[in-house]
């Protein structure tokens, strides 16, 4: 299912999306790490769905708008983006830092969200489950931190580095300091008012994560008792990676029960 | 030439194995590591030093901020500065400087300082940084804001220190209702403001603006790159249309001078070499964090990772020039040389380094003060 590249200018941010599949639209939110290629889960869900996967400005082929400060001008952004498409009963998709993302959305408005899927997400604290400080680890130790099973790491760490990935990395890391170094990786505001979202939200985790332990899953189900809380086993921080087919089900079957 | 004593006040007990074995002195270095008791005698000795850095006639007691690191014992240089302020009577004290961004409120650098000028009767120095990498892991301040902080805290306190108050500040990151200053500082307009610096183009052009003329302190580099930053600066203020003062100008470096050439380095190597490959040593990422620097800069610095974060041995140092150390005679020529290519007003020299012991530190002072500084204050 071939995924094309698509531009949408919205308050002068070039914003870059790809967009591949038929069906109800879902909006996949990537994390810290960018999203620079099609990734095997993103074909597998664009069997089901009409698949909308931006560049969240300030990451990837997106501008780097001078607007964006904090996560809430990321949220106010989507709203926008998500009315631009004029996209409905949207299935809002988000790993880590686009978790938080989909989070901060959805509590300030789903009218055009359908349910929203946390995977491994950002956003809120929990007591004694630290975040690694993924500002102190290197470029190489980050992707070692991401995966429980080590071949996905030297899967990643294999492809060569070219001058152009250097740049998309140092980008993706400036905007991730910009939005969570502080508080790191949280809004310390957001749990007040979780009980907004209003849409069947899903969590999903690894046991394995090195980056948000999975403490933090547990604490977001106290935070959201409706939500269907799944863990992976033997996974890491991204489950839809490496645990790409079970988590593809789990999306099908969540969002179209 | 004016002459600065510059102090860091490391915590020279340190058990350089542990600092080794956790790669970095700074930010994560347990604090176990830290006794107080020991502490306590090397602030004393430190502050005797500085104090006695006025008896041997230099012009100038230098001390700076860095936080929760081995490196420098003066998360308030507000503290060491005010000791002095009262304790000296006619050296001029320099703040070297202040991290105007780390800092909650930039009114509180204004105030503070404005009271180390006015008790020291106009003898202050200020200084403004944006404190290192490091220390936006410490504080958690958003390293991606550090540039607009710095401006905008450098205009508030510099309008504090010279508008009639009361006025109301209105910034982004800094919102006052009432802007008024007590104490206003001692000297009109205000006490002189330096830029340390590790050499960037943007605070060359910030700092040598008609409107500022700040001088420009580069920091604990090679000769070449001092040369190169200064000579910039220089060419900067030409650009600008006006020309550069000697006193805009300033490099600091660490100095050892001993009875003879060899007994200087046999003195000096290991606590130099503590000094530059334990105290000053951190990874990459702590020391650039995303936004600090330009990230041009940032991808100049990991292609030239290996030759920055390596070891580098006390001969290698004397020949980068990143350190001046010989007899007094050895010592004199090669600041008279680099004042002939570089012209600058002021040389910071640190005369206390890693782990460089109370006699030795004093001893040092005594011979720069005695055969080095007359020859250098008479450069001009």
């Amino acid at each position: 299912m071939p995924f094309t590249d698509h531009y949408l200018e919205l308050y002068g941010c070039r914003t870059h999306y790809r967009r591949g599949g038929k069906g109800e639209p879902l909006v996949f939110l990537h994390g810290a790490g960018g999203m620079p290629l099609v990734l095997p889960f993103m074909e597998q869900l664009a069997q089901r769905f009409d698949v909308i996967v931006p560049d969240h400005p300030g990451y990837g082929q997106s501008d780097e708008p001078e607007w964006l400060e904090n996560i809430h001008d990321i949220a106010y952004f989507y709203l926008d983006f998500l009315a631009h498409l004029k996209l409905e009963r949207v299935v809002l998709v988000g790993n880590s830092m686009g978790g938080w993302m989909a989070m901060e959305i959805a509590v300030r408005n789903t009218a055009r969200i359908a349910s929203l899927v946390l995977v491994s997400p950002a956003g809120i604290a929990a007591p004694g489950a630290e975040p690694a400080d993924i500002f102190l680890l290197s470029p190489e130790d980050t992707v070692r931190q991401l995966f429980h099973d080590p071949r996905y790491a030297e899967e990643r760490l294999a492809i060569p580095v070219t001058p152009e990935a250097i740049d998309l990395g140092l980008k993706n890391r400036h905007t991730t300091a910009r939005l969570a170094w502080e508080p790191r990786l949280h809004d310390p505001m957001l749990p007040k008012w979780l009980h907004r979202i209003d849409v069947p939200v899903a969590i999903v985790w690894g046991k394995e994560d090195r980056l948000l332990p999975v403490g933090i899953a547990h604490e977001l189900k106290r935070l959201l008792p409706r939500a269907e809380l799944k863990i992976f086993e033997r996974c890491g921080h991204l489950p839809q990676v490496e645990k790409a087919d079970e988590f593809c089900d789990l999306v099908v079957r969540f969002a179209c029960r | 030439m004016q002459i600065v004593l510059f102090h860091l006040m490391p915590y020279a007990d340190l058990d350089l194995a542990e600092g080794r074995k956790n790669g970095t002195v700074w930010v994560t270095l347990p604090n176990r590591n830290f006794d107080p008791e020991k502490g306590h005698r090397l602030y004393n000795r430190y502050l005797d030093e500085l104090e006695y850095g006025e008896q041997l006639g230099f012009d100038v007691l230098a001390v700076n901020e860095h936080h929760q690191t081995a490196y420098g014992l003066m998360p308030s240089p507000i503290v060491t500065a005010s000791a002095l302020a009262r304790r000296t009577k006619k050296c001029k004290l320099a703040i070297l400087g202040s991290a105007l961004p780390l800092r909650a409120h930039p009114m509180m650098v204004a105030e503070e300082h404005a009271m180390i000028d006015v008790i020291s009767g106009g003898r202050l120095i200020s200084g403004f940084v944006r404190g290192i990498g490091a220390e936006y892991h410490t504080f958690g301040v958003n390293p991606t804001f550090s540039h607009d902080r710095f401006h905008e805290a450098h205009d508030l306190i510099v309008r504090a220190w010279t508008e009639p108050g009361p006025f109301s500040f209105h910034g982004h990151h800094y919102r006052v209702r009432y802007v008024n200053l007590w104490p206003r500082p001692y000297q009109k307009p205000h006490p002189p403001i330096w830029i340390p610096s590790q050499g960037s183009t943007e605070t060359i052009d910030w700092a040598s603006h008609p409107d500022r003329r700040y001088t420009y302190l580069q920091t604990f580099s090679p000769a070449k790159v001092v040369q190169r930053y200064l000579k910039q600066y220089r060419d900067t203020c030409t650009n600008y249309g006006y020309s550069c003062e000697d006193r805009q100008l300033g490099w600091a470096v660490p100095v050892y001078v001993g009875e003879t050439d060899q007994s200087a380095r046999a003195e000096a190597k290991q606590h130099f070499e503590a000094f530059r490959n334990v105290y000053v040593r951190m990874p990459l990422e702590m020391l650039l964090p995303p936004g600090y620097t330009s990230r041009e800069s940032l991808k100049n610095v990991m292609k030239a990772k290996a030759q920055m974060f390596g070891d580098v041995t006390l001969e290698q140092a004397l020949e980068l020039g990143l350190f001046v150390c010989g007899s007094a005679e050895t010592v004199v020529r090669a600041f008279e040389g680099y004042w002939r290519d570089l012209r600058f007003g002021n040389l910071l020299v640190l005369c206390q380094f890693g782990t460089l012991p109370a006699d030795l530190t004093r001893a040092n002072m005594e011979r720069f003060a005695r055969g080095v500084m007359p020859r250098l204050k008479a450069l001009s």
